[in-house]
């Protein structure tokens, strides 16, 4: 493994709140008449994805759009529950874009580049507007104003949402605008495709291929910029909250044709998601952050108590946010609140027949709310029964949904016992390696959301996502990519006869024939689950330097064992869902192995990365800033062999600090 | 854990494209858990048809919580099975007996083409959205988002309406293969908001003529739609959809 620093962020100079004012008023523009001529291809259409594609043809240029679901609209995205936050101030709480800035800097541990994270919060108000003008339906006071809740991380309310959809809303939102462009024939919209590789002529992106899901028929696709909008990798660990097609596959070819991979090991590890049930388990389901607003955390003070949540007395539970960090108390951030169920499991006080859980528990917060409906409505003395009833209707109007799907999911129901809970995989902070226009190490490729690493450091805060995805794709890469093309516009169509196409698509062909042939006997689902177990096990919430060592070996040898036995059944030239799957697990495997090697690499603890050797007396993660306050940056050599670039951080608004939330 | 006793046989609808006819096939299963998702149950049955060297049954699925709404079975007889408000990759075996036979099939319309086995094209939806299932702003004009107060029922109302996951359940349950529900429900939140105003009349216009278009029948009142929706939008929103259809035929000189 070699190393070496010489990435450039393209950080504009100048004090940070000018960075983005300035770039934008100097930055190159490209006329309509040569936008015309000028075809982007957007990979992927979660909130990123169909936020650039519609602004992008909004703007003038030719957008063809990728995915590979049956329409647009069944991105990941929509799955967000609890909210997106903005800086808005509107609860005259004290919010600013500093304070945004601050919040999601220290969050991240202290990993995570201050003039993009700057930018961020600085276009964080203009989504808000951007959304509320194209009719996504926010949660509203009797005013008619808009409403906001608190997230972790945070002490201000500026999360705003709607119901447990939020990520719903915005997608819909988004994906209403590319559907209009679709209409109006400046978007080409590609459903049921999956790309396969990038293709660079001459040093430069010059476009994809991609597989027609349905017909099996493999397409060359030409243009002067690709946006990777891709999503992120936590399915690596088989189980997670992602979908179940969600994958790294787009991103891991672009590594491999070049793109620098950032901090792979930084993967966010949800705290309140209901426990696996059994083996048959094929994902997990978050249930949202916004519950732990009203929701207390706590597992009984006696190892190994069976009573049912609801009969254990007050004096007997143990509420072990609020007893270890009495600031944030349930509010703490999600690799904090993570760590800690870890921790009371681990020591024998979890709940539940695996043992794996513990209780979120809204009987409190019942009480509170039905006391607070009689005081309103002016009753005295109300009985008890009451104001039980009125507060839960209360929780219901707020989290109704998220209750009514724990219940079909557990059969348990959690108006009146405790819900369960235990931490899952969720997001994955590292993505591919941008720089401050969003682009790879690769001209002309450029990632944007979750698929790239850049805002959130070592742990992303809740509400962050779905603020990071529109506001890249609706706000920074419509300046951007103008630095780009307008170097471009002499360019001329991008003919995909040409022999790089030609090859790399014989690369794909021959990939999927392999995969095909080998006609072993096991099921991509099986290797799948093997490489989850390995990850969750030795790079999952805690890690060190033996398990990291053992689980790359484990890890070369599974791959091995993959293009020997993979059994792939039906055909490559029809609808074959088998096939598509075998291809995303065979890149899961390599990702995996990069992973392990990035978490070994990093001798600290920061944010969701914790290192069982490096931690204070207290279990906290130990952070190193003299050695590691840099993004580490993998550039992939062979098989099996990546360098190391290292883009140092410099803090420059921000005094870095231990991080607590005591 | 729970190991899973429980014996299921299913009739599951098998077909190789759109181009050749399908036909049921039987399969038997035991081990199920009363825990498992329905599409966890098909996880099971496929590993076991690949164990055997049969081909798996291809269907549509992905986030498995209930919101994409990609995944879409017709069993025994109804979108999604047996429960109100739910989602096939939301329904779990123990809405179910041991020894039960389930019958899957995929949607049936022909709007909807079955590709391979249970999956189906809905690109017709897509297809009535681009027709006007949006506000026409670009990005980058908006005004502050709370400079408009929108009445708290009227937001309500047009979330409720916007609920729609798009599945094309409502439509799998119409005798008459009606998009009605489905296109009435963005037409609704359109139209109860400020923002969706300015395009009202053509957007109910043209997103009708779309949903023509496509092949999908008329709407006759039957009420099944909304009776097997997973996300429970209500009938409202079709006599709204009517409503604002025929306001705007009476003044239109569009469509």
């Amino acid at each position: 493994m070699a190393t070496s620093s010489s990435l450039d962020a393209k950080i504009p100079q100048g004090p940070i709140e000018t960075k983005w004012s300035k770039y934008k008023s100097s930055v190159a523009l490209v006329n309509p008449a040569n936008k015309r001529n000028l075809e982007v291809i957007v990979v992927g259409t979660g909130l990123a994805g169909a936020s650039a594609a519609a602004t992008l043809a909004e703007m003038g240029y030719k957008v063809k759009a990728f995915c590979f679901q049956d329409s647009p609209r069944r991105a990941h995205s929509i799955a967000a529950q609890g909210g997106i936050n903005a800086a808005k101030n509107y609860q005259n709480d004290g919010d600013s874009v500093y304070r945004l800035f601050y919040d999601t800097i220290k969050g991240g541990d202290y990993r995570a580049r201050e003039g993009n994270v700057h930018r961020l919060a600085e276009v964080s108000g203009n989504i808000i507007d951007q959304c509320v003008a194209a009719g996504v339906p926010f949660a509203r006071e009797y005013g008619g104003l808009l409403s906001n809740r608190s997230f972790g991380g945070t002490q201000v309310q500026r999360t705003f949402y709607a119901a447990g959809q939020t990520g719903q809303q915005l997608l819909l939102g988004a994906y209403s605008g590319l559907q209009r462009q679709v209409g109006m024939g400046t978007v080409k919209m590609y459903n049921r495709h999956e790309m396969l590789d990038v293709v660079n002529i001459d040093g430069k992106c010059r476009g994809i291929i991609a597989r027609n899901l349905i017909t099996g028929e493999v397409e060359r696709h030409g243009g002067h910029a690709v946006l990777l909008c891709t999503g992120g990798y936590g399915n690596v660990f088989y189980l997670s909250t992602n979908a179940m097609g969600s994958n790294v596959t787009a991103a891991w070819k672009a590594h491999k044709r070049g793109a620098y991979f950032g901090n792979p090991c930084f993967t966010q590890i949800h705290p309140t998601c209901i426990p696996v049930s059994g083996d048959h388990q094929s994902k997990l389901t978050l249930m949202s952050e916004s519950l732990r607003n009203d929701g207390r955390i706590w597992v009984p003070k006696k190892k190994n108590d069976t009573r049912p949540g609801n009969e254990i007395p007050e004096d007997e539970r143990d509420y072990y946010l609020e007893r270890r960090y009495p600031a944030f108390g349930n509010l703490v951030p999600r690799d904090i609140a993570s760590r800690a169920a870890k921790e009371r499991c681990d020591a024998g006080y979890g709940v539940g027949s695996s043992k794996l859980a513990v209780f979120l528990d809204f009987a409190a917060a019942v009480e509170r709310y039905g006391k607070g409906e009689a005081n309103k409505n002016n009753i005295a003395n109300p009985s008890k029964e009451d104001i039980t009833i009125w507060g839960k209707a209360v929780v219901k109007e707020k989290y109704g949904n998220l209750f009514d799907m724990y219940k079909q999911i557990t059969g348990e129901d959690p108006y009146e016992v405790p819900m369960r809970i235990y931490p899952a995989v969720h997001y994955t902070m590292g993505g591919l390696w941008v720089d401050y226009n969003l682009m790879t190490t690769v001209p002309g490729l450029y990632a944007l959301g979750e698929a790239n690493f850049s805002d959130h450091g070592a742990n992303r805060l809740g509400a962050s996502a779905l603020m990071q995805g529109l506001a890249d794709g609706y706000f920074v890469i419509p300046y951007t990519i103008g630095s780009y093309l307008a170097k471009e516009i002499g360019t001329g169509k991008i003919s995909t006869d040409h022999p790089e196409f030609v090859r790399v698509e014989k690369e794909v062909t021959d990939r999927i024939q392999t995969l095909m042939s080998i006609q072993g006997k096991t099921s991509p689902e099986l290797f799948h689950r093997r490489l989850g177990q390995i990850m969750w096990e030795k790079c999952g919430m805690a890690r060190n330097a033996q398990g990291l060592k053992e689980a790359i070996v484990e890890i070369r040898a599974l791959r091995k064992e993959f293009w020997k036995d993979v059994k792939v059944m039906g055909g490559k030239n029809e609808f074959n869902p088998e096939l598509d799957k075998a291809g995303r697990v065979a890149d899961f495997i390599e990702l995996g192995e990069l992973m392990c090697l990035d978490a070994l690499t990093r001798e600290e603890s920061c944010g969701g990365h914790f290192r069982e050797e490096h931690q204070t007396e207290e279990g906290e993660a130990l952070r190193d800033d003299e050695n590691f306050m840099f993004v580490s940056a993998w550039e992939h050599k062979f098989e099996e062999e990546w360098e190391l670039h290292k883009e140092e951080l410099v803090y420059e608004n921000i005094k870095i600090a231990q991080r607590s939330y005591k | 854990m729970s190991a899973g006793n429980m014996h299921i046989k299913l009739k599951v609808w098998r077909q190789s494209n759109s181009n050749t006819n399908g036909g049921f096939e039987d399969y038997s299963l035991d081990g199920v858990s009363p825990d498992m998702s329905f599409l966890e149950m098909f996880d099971v049955l496929n590993e076991q048809l690949i164990e055997k060297g049969t081909e798996p049954v291809a269907f549509d699925h992905d986030c498995r919580e209930g919101i994409c709404g990609m995944c879409s079975m017709y069993i025994n007889g109804q979108p999604h099975g047996p429960l109100r408000g739910v989602t096939t990759c939301q329904l779990h075996m123990r809405s179910f007996n041991d020894g039960d036979t389930i019958v899957v099939e995929p949607w049936r319309a022909e709007a909807f083409p079955v590709i391979k086995d249970l999956v189906v094209d809905r690109d017709a939806f897509d297809r009535v959205i681009s027709a006007g299932g949006f506000v026409s702003v670009n990005t980058g004009n908006a005004q502050d988002a709370n400079s408009l107060p929108i009445p708290k029922v009227d937001a309500d109302e047009s979330f409720a309406a916007a609920a729609c996951i798009g599945c094309g359940a409502c439509v799998a349950a119409c005798k008459n293969a009606s998009a009605m529900l489905f296109v009435s429900a963005k037409i609704s939140q359109l139209a109860l908001l400020p923002q969706g105003q300015a395009e009202r009349s053509m957007r109910a216009e043209k997103m009708v003529a779309q949903m023509d278009a496509e092949g999908f029948g008329a709407c006759t009142n039957t009420g099944a739609c909304a009776a097997e929706c997973p996300k429970e939008i209500s009938l409202e929103n079709i006599a709204r959809m009517n409503r604002e259809y025929i306001g705007a035929k009476l003044s239109s000189s569009n469509v």
